[in-house]
């Protein structure tokens, strides 16, 4: 059952790699279709004729199934001058999309999938942060995480301590702001957007606006996919493939305060799309 | 050697790996494949007309097929990699080589299919995947009994690392490696040798790298 999620808005195609021959899709379960249309605006239809909301933003095309409350969250960073916009890619991964989000969302992996990159031994320690649930944004933040980076970002030359905030404005999104090496007292920006095609499958588009002028476009994508191919093969392992909401499943630490947090604000609006309800 | 590289693709791995055990180092120009499709722009196709990666250019020579590329890279700097020593081996050698595009075909294609969306028949590309790893077990099962680990003599060679990256990532096709105990084993030795380096989904041989502690397992021992 979709629930609430039906209303919310999702990622359906790069608008850059969108072609007239339109993509060809699935969300949550529904066939749709994707067109670029010939005077080039962009229409999405479900299989059976009724066309969906379009918004183009973030580098890509965004829907929803149902009728959403609110408009697409808001990235102000995605405006400010100079950034480099990455259009990293669709990865399929057979996994469900919250379990997607939810290791976007752990440091305490870093040391041992991203091994020299994102984290390495013996600097496996997460230091305490703060997590909330922001009642008026209704949004799911984590600030102040710092975390030891043998190589944080490509700009990265040396190991450095970075700092990270971490939010999720949408239940199958997250955005991370993380210490940028190019331009101090800035935040890089990454993202995870995750097209949810069934309980367990997904397309996941990682999207970043980067201070770095000195790398090229290229290096900066395969930076990006090189870090989420190694986290894909931990995520088509994961069992059980939905991610448990009921608490007698697992037993978190403290490093797992943002999980415990998300889990919390799925349960609370019902986005159980993805998810296990009791313990199995 | 200029390498035209794809960090996520299993063919450009097999040259950045045979050039790493070899100690020759590459300059490294990574091509946007994936969303971009730099591939197919013009000034590739002028450089490869088959629109397929990687490409290797040293001095006068550019080339577009990876068993080249490995000849070449072991010819010049390591020629223990070349099973010369007995015609048997240098005709296996071969074989696996050739075998290689099978594998690449079927379990590459797969992968692309399945993790890229890119266009094919997944269930079609799947089951010759199968077929190319049933064989390379019963390969390896064999050359096992005759003490050989590797697929064309009892060394590693150049036809090892063109078939070890699509078969390490096959799981990324859907494609389980669970019921070949020969290739896990096999697997485990290329993953071992000097001068091995990693890709996203092809990890270092840590499961055999530490000794168990022995106190631990004397106490398992007397639980029992």
């Amino acid at each position: 059952m979709i629930g609430p999620m039906m209303d919310a808005w999702y990622p359906v195609a790069l608008e850059s790699r969108l072609g007239t021959n339109g993509r060809s899709t699935r969300l949550m379960d529904t066939p749709l279709h994707v067109a670029r249309l010939n005077g080039g605006a962009i229409e999405i239809r479900t299989e059976d004729g009724r066309a969906l909301p379009v918004r183009l933003r973030y580098g890509h095309v965004w829907t929803s199934l149902g009728a959403p409350t609110t408009d697409l969250f808001d990235i102000p960073e995605a405006d400010q001058p100079g950034r480099r916009l990455v259009e990293v890619g669709v990865v399929r991964v057979r996994c469900s999309p919250l379990r997607a989000v939810e290791n976007f969302l752990d440091i305490a992996h870093f040391p041992f999938v991203h091994t020299d990159i994102l984290g390495a031994e013996p600097h496996t320690e997460v230091e305490k942060y703060e997590v909330e649930i922001r009642e008026k944004e209704d949004e799911v933040w984590a600030t102040q995480v710092k975390f030891y980076q043998p190589q944080a970002a490509k700009s990265a030359s040396t190991g450095i301590t970075t700092d990270y905030m971490y939010r999720v404005p949408a239940p199958t999104c997250s955005v991370l702001y993380k210490t940028c090496p190019a331009r101090p007292g800035e935040w890089d920006v990454i993202t995870l957007f995750v097209q949810p095609l069934a309980e367990d499958l997904c397309d996941v588009w990682p999207w970043m606006a980067l201070f770095d002028d000195e790398s090229p476009m290229t290096d900066l994508i395969h930076f990006q996919q090189m870090i989420f191919l190694q986290d894909r093969s931990i995520l088509e392992n994961q069992i059980p493939r939905l991610l448990p909401l009921d608490p007698g499943m697992e037993i978190p630490t403290r490093a797992d305060l943002t999980s415990v947090a998300y889990r919390r604000w799925l349960k609370r609006h019902n986005y159980t799309y993805g998810a296990q309800l009791v313990a199995q | 050697m200029k390498l035209y590289d794809y960090i996520l693709s299993p063919s450009c791995y097999k040259i950045r790996l045979m050039a790493s055990l070899l100690g020759v180092p590459l300059t490294l120009r990574p091509v946007d494949f994936h969303p971009g499709e730099e591939h197919l722009t013009p000034e590739f196709l002028a450089l490869n007309p088959a629109g397929t990666l990687p490409i290797l250019a040293d001095g006068g020579l550019l080339l577009t097929e990876t068993s080249a590329m490995l000849v070449h890279l072991a010819t010049s700097a390591g020629p223990d990699w070349l099973a010369r020593h007995d015609p048997q081996a240098a005709a296996s050698e071969q074989q696996w080589l050739s075998f290689a595009h099978r594998l690449t075909a079927s379990l590459g294609g797969a992968r692309l299919c399945d993790m890229f969306q890119r266009p094919g028949d997944l269930a079609s590309l799947q089951r010759q995947g199968i077929m190319a790893l049933r064989e390379l077990e019963v390969r390896l099962f064999e050359q096992r009994l005759r003490q050989q680990a590797f697929l064309a003599s009892d060394r590693p060679t150049i036809a090892d690392i063109a078939c070890f990256p699509h078969v390490v990532l096959a799981p990324d096709g859907g494609i389980s490696l669970d019921p070949y105990p020969s290739i896990r084993l096999w697997q485990r030795s290329i993953r071992g040798l000097p001068g091995f380096i990693e890709m996203p989904g092809i990890y270092r041989r840590h499961e055999l790298s530490e000794e168990p502690d022995p106190d631990a397992a004397n106490e398992t021992a007397e639980q029992v």
